[in-house]
C-alpha cells in the first residue's frame, strides 16, 4: 500500500538524520549563552569576547530569550536547567548563582581558578557567589557598586555647590538647588530603586559596620534600632527633593535629566555612567561622580557573572574556554571601559579608563583590604531574593506613604525580613 | 456558540458501514485526529494544575522539591489576606483585583454594546469606522499600556498639552499617584478591548432574524423598546461569549500593569498575577506562587462555574 511505503520511507529518512546527529555529537566546538546584553554599547563589548573565543576555535551561540530583560532570562534559564538541557554558561545576579550552586547544577572550573589564581586577584566577599565550598563554579566579569551619586557639573557650577562630604551637606546641597529653581534630585519611583537609593542612605547613616549588621547578618537588634529609624527619617528627607512626576520613572530616564541639566543630582549605580557616555558627556567635565556623602572608601557592590553549569564532557573544554577569556585581563578591562563597571579583577590596570573608573577600581582594592567591601540589599547581594524582595516592599511602601513613620517602617521591616527568611 | 462545535463532531462520529479497513479507519480518524491535542491538554493543562496544586502543599524555594509544609502557605496568604495598614502585596492584589476586573469587563461590555448599535445603523462609512475600533486589538498590551504611560504622564502628556493649552490649574496625575494607577491601567486595558467586544456584538446583531424585527416593528414596538425587550435579549450568547474572554483578559492581565505603572512603584498595582509571577520567579518562594495561583483558579472557578453551569444547560433543553 501507499501508506506503507511512505512510512518506510520516513523511518529510513529519520534514522539518516539520527546518525547524522548523533555523529556530530561527538565534538563541540560551541558555547552556549544565555545574556541579555543585547544593546548598544553591552553587545559591543560582549563582540571581544566571541572573537576571544573565535581564535580559539569555539563558535558563539546566543541562547535566545524571549522578552529581553533579565528576568525574562532568569525564567528561561530555569525552565532549559530543569529540563537537563543548561547552556555552556549564562550571565547570573546575585544569590541567583548559589540556588543553582546549591541545587548541584553547575559545574567545577577549579583547576583552572588554581592554576590562574583567582582567589588572589577576585575581592574576597565577591568570591562567596563564585565559588562553593571551595569549588569555583561562576566567574566574575564586572564589579558594580551602588554608592554612587552623579552630578551636572553645569548645573553644579551654577548653583556654586562643592563636594558633599555628609548627608547634610547633601541635603544643604540639595537646597541650593531647589533655590535655583532646578530639580534637586532625579529619581526614577520603582521599588528596586527606591531600595538602592536606601542602600546608600542607611550606610550613611550608620556606617557600613552597621549596613554589614543589618543587612548581612540580619540583626534584629540592628534593624529595629534608632539608626535605623534614623535612616528611614533621611530618605523621607530626600523625598521632599524629587518632581511630582517621579512615580514609576525608569531609571535612564532619571539619568537623562541629570544629563539634560533638568535635575542636579541621581543616586544610582554606576551602570548610569553608561548612559553619559552614549549622550558623548566626559567624566570630569561634563559630569561629576562622588561617592554618596558619607559611604566614602566603602564599595556597596553588586556583580554580573557567568555561571557554567554542568555540561557533559565533550563540551567542558568550550565552557573552560569562555572562563578563561572570560576572566582575561584585556577582557576585563575592554568590556568594563564599556559598561561603567570596573573589573572584577584587581590587578587590571586603570589606564583605559575615565576619572570616575580610575576612582572606582582604587575605592575596590582599599574597601577590599578594608573589609569594606559588602554587598548590596537591594540588588540581591546581601540576602537571597525572598528576603531583598521584602526588603523592597517596606521600602517603597514607606516611600509612597503607604508606610506613615519610621517607627512602624522598622517594625515592619522586621516582620517581612523574618517571614521571608 | 457551543451548538456549533459540537454538531460537525456529531456528523463525524455518526456510526458507518463497518467491516472493510477503510471503513474502520474512517471510524477512528476524528479520535485519532483528536487524540494528540487532547492528550496535549490534558497533560499541559490539567496536568500542570495538578502539579502546582502538589507544589503549593510544599516548600520550594528556587527548584521545585517535595519537603511537605500542610497549609503552611495557604496560612501565610490567608493572613496577609487581613493585612490592611500597611497592605501587604496580597491584599492590595485583591482589591485592584476587583476594581480593575469590574472595571474592565463592565465598560467593556456597555462600551462595545454601544458602539455595536451605534455601527449598526446602516451608517455611511462603517466599513471604514469599524476597523479603527477594532485596531487597538492588534497592538500588543505592552506597546498599549507604553503608550498610556506616556499619553498620561503629567509631565509629558495630556496634563501638560491641556496647561499649555491655557486651563493652568487643570490637574490630572492619576498614572504617577499609587492610590490612583489601577485605574489608569483599566483606562487602557478598556481601550484595548471595547474594539474587539463590538466586533462581537455586531455579528450578533447581524445574526438577528429580520422577519423578527418587523413583526416588533408591525406591532408598533419603539426603536428602544425593541432593542430592550428583543435584540439585547436574543444576543444573550454573545454576551456570554464576551463575558468569558473579557473575565480571563482581566485575570491573566499582566503586560499591561506593568507597562502603565511602571514596575510597581510603592507596592500599589499588584495584581494576583503579578504577585504569583513575581513570588515564583523572581522572588524563589515558588510554593507560595503555587499556592496563589491555585487561590485564583479557585476564585475563577467560583464565579465561572455557575454561570457556564446556567448557560449550557439551558441550552440543553
Amino acid at each position: 500500500m501507499k501508506f506503507r511505503t511512505k512510512l518506510l520511507a520516513g523511518v529510513m529518512f529519520a534514522s539518516v538524520v539520527g546518525v547524522a546527529v548523533s555523529a556530530q555529537a561527538a565534538e563541540v566546538k560551541e558555547v552556549q549563552m544565555l545574556h541579555w546584553w543585547t544593546s548598544g554599547g553591552e553587545a559591543a563589548a560582549l563582540n571581544v569576547l566571541k572573537q576571544d573565543l573565535a581564535k580559539e576555535g569555539f563558535a558563539w551561540k546566543d541562547v535566545p530569550v524571549a522578552g529581553g530583560g533579565g528576568e525574562g532570562a532568569m525564567t528561561a534559564l530555569k525552565a532549559m536547567v530543569a529540563a537537563g538541557n543548561p547552556p555552556t554558561a549564562s550571565q547570573i545576579l546575585g544569590y541567583f548563582a548559589v540556588d543553582y550552586a546549591e541545587a548541584g547544577k553547575l559545574g567545577d572550573i577549579t583547576s583552572l581558578a588554581t592554576k590562574e589564581n583567582w582567589a588572589k586577584v577576585v575581592p574576597t566577599a565577591l568570591q562567596k557567589f563564585t565559588t562553593t565550598n571551595g569549588k569555583w563554579d561562576a566567574v566574575p566579569v564586572n564589579i558594580h557598586s551602588v554608592n554612587w551619586v552623579w552630578i551636572n557639573k553645569a548645573v553644579m557650577e551654577k548653583i556654586g555647590g562643592t563636594e558633599p562630604k555628609t548627608f547634610d551637606d547633601f541635603v544643604a546641597l540639595l537646597d541650593k538647588a531647589k533655590a535655583a529653581g532646578v530639580i534637586p534630585l532625579a529619581l526614577g519611583g520603582q521599588p528596586w530603586q527606591e531600595a538602592t537609593l536606601f542602600d546608600s542612605v542607611v550606610a550613611s547613616t550608620g556606617g557600613i559596620e552597621f549596613y554589614k549588621k543589618a543587612f548581612v547578618d540580619l540583626d534584629e537588634s540592628a534593624l529595629k534600632s534608632d539608626t535605623m529609624k534614623k535612616a528611614f527619617d533621611n530618605l523621607a528627607k530626600l523625598r521632599a527633593y524629587t518632581d511630582p512626576n517621579y512615580a514609576g520613572r525608569d531609571w535612564n530616564l532619571a539619568t537623562a535629566m541629570v544629563i539634560k541639566g533638568d535635575a542636579l543630582v541621581q543616586v544610582m549605580g554606576d551602570w548610569a555612567k553608561g548612559e553619559f557616555k552614549a549622550a558623548n558627556k566626559e567624566a570630569g567635565k561634563d559630569f561629576l561622580c562622588y561617592r554618596f556623602p558619607g559611604t566614602d572608601g566603602s564599595v556597596i557592590y553588586n556583580t554580573d557573572m557567568f555561571a557554567m553549569f554542568n555540561v557533559p564532557a565533550d563540551r567542558k573544554a568550550a565552557q573552560l574556554a569562555l572562563a578563561d577569556a572570560t576572566m582575561s585581563i584585556s577582557f576585563q578591562s575592554a568590556f568594563n571601559v564599556v559598561k561603567g563597571s570596573v573589573p572584577a579583577r584587581m590587578d587590571v590596570p586603570d589606564t583605559a579608563f575615565d576619572a570616575c573608573g580610575k576612582k572606582g577600581i582604587a575605592d575596590v582594592k582599599a574597601a577590599n583590604a578594608d573589609g569594606k567591601f559588602v554587598g548590596s540589599m537591594a540588588q540581591n547581594y546581601a540576602q537571597p531574593p525572598a528576603v531583598a524582595g521584602a526588603y523592597h516592599d517596606v521600602v517603597t511602601k514607606f516611600f509612597h506613604g503607604e508606610i506613615k513613620t519610621s517607627d512602624s517602617a522598622v517594625t515592619e521591616l522586621v516582620k517581612a525580613l523574618n517571614a521571608a527568611k | 456558540m457551543t451548538e456549533l462545535t459540537v454538531a460537525p463532531l456529531a456528523d463525524v462520529t455518526m456510526p458507518r458501514p463497518r467491516g472493510s479497513v477503510r471503513g474502520r479507519l474512517q471510524d477512528a480518524l476524528p479520535k485519532i485526529v483528536l487524540a494528540p491535542s487532547f492528550a496535549a491538554i490534558l497533560l499541559f493543562v490539567y496536568g500542570f494544575i495538578l502539579w502546582t496544586m502538589y507544589l503549593s502543599f510544599t516548600n520550594s524555594k528556587a527548584f521545585a522539591n517535595n519537603n511537605f509544609v500542610g497549609l503552611k502557605n495557604y496560612q501565610q496568604l490567608w493572613t496577609w489576606t487581613f493585612e490592611t495598614d500597611p497592605p501587604s502585596n496580597w491584599y492590595t492584589a485583591i482589591v485592584n483585583m476587583g476594581l480593575f476586573g469590574s472595571l474592565y469587563v463592565v465598560c467593556c461590555l456597555a462600551l462595545g454594546l454601544t458602539l455595536a448599535i451605534l455601527l449598526d445603523q446602516k451608517i455611511r462609512g462603517e466599513g471604514f469606522l469599524r476597523p479603527i475600533y477594532l485596531y487597538p486589538l492588534a497592538l500588543s498590551f505592552i506597546v498599549t499600556g507604553t503608550a498610556w504611560k506616556l499619553f498620561l504622564d503629567p509631565g509629558i502628556g495630556l496634563e501638560k498639552a491641556v496647561r499649555d493649552l491655557g486651563w493652568t490649574s487643570f490637574s490630572f496625575d492619576w498614572v504617577v499617584n499609587p492610590r490612583m494607577m489601577i485605574y489608569c491601567v483599566a483606562i487602557a486595558g478598556i481601550w484595548a478591548s471595547s474594539g474587539f467586544v463590538m466586533a462581537l456584538f455586531l455579528a450578533g446583531l447581524r445574526g438577528i432574524d429580520s422577519e423578527i424585527l418587523k413583526a416588533a416593528q408591525i406591532d408598533g414596538a419603539s426603536g428602544f423598546a425593541m432593542y430592550r425587550r428583543i435584540i439585547i435579549p436574543i444576543m444573550r450568547p454573545v454576551f456570554f461569549s464576551a463575558l468569558i474572554i473579557l473575565t480571563h483578559l482581566a485575570i491573566k492581565s499582566y503586560d499591561l500593569v506593568l507597562s502603565v505603572t511602571g514596575k510597581n512603584p510603592g507596592g500599589a498595582a499588584e495584581l494576583p498575577s503579578t504577585f504569583m509571577y513575581t513570588f515564583t520567579f523572581t522572588r524563589n518562594q515558588m510554593a507560595v506562587g503555587s499556592a496563589s495561583a491555585v487561590i485564583m483558579l479557585m476564585a475563577i472557578a467560583a464565579i465561572m462555574v455557575p454561570y457556564l453551569y446556567s448557560e449550557l444547560r439551558d441550552k440543553g433543553q
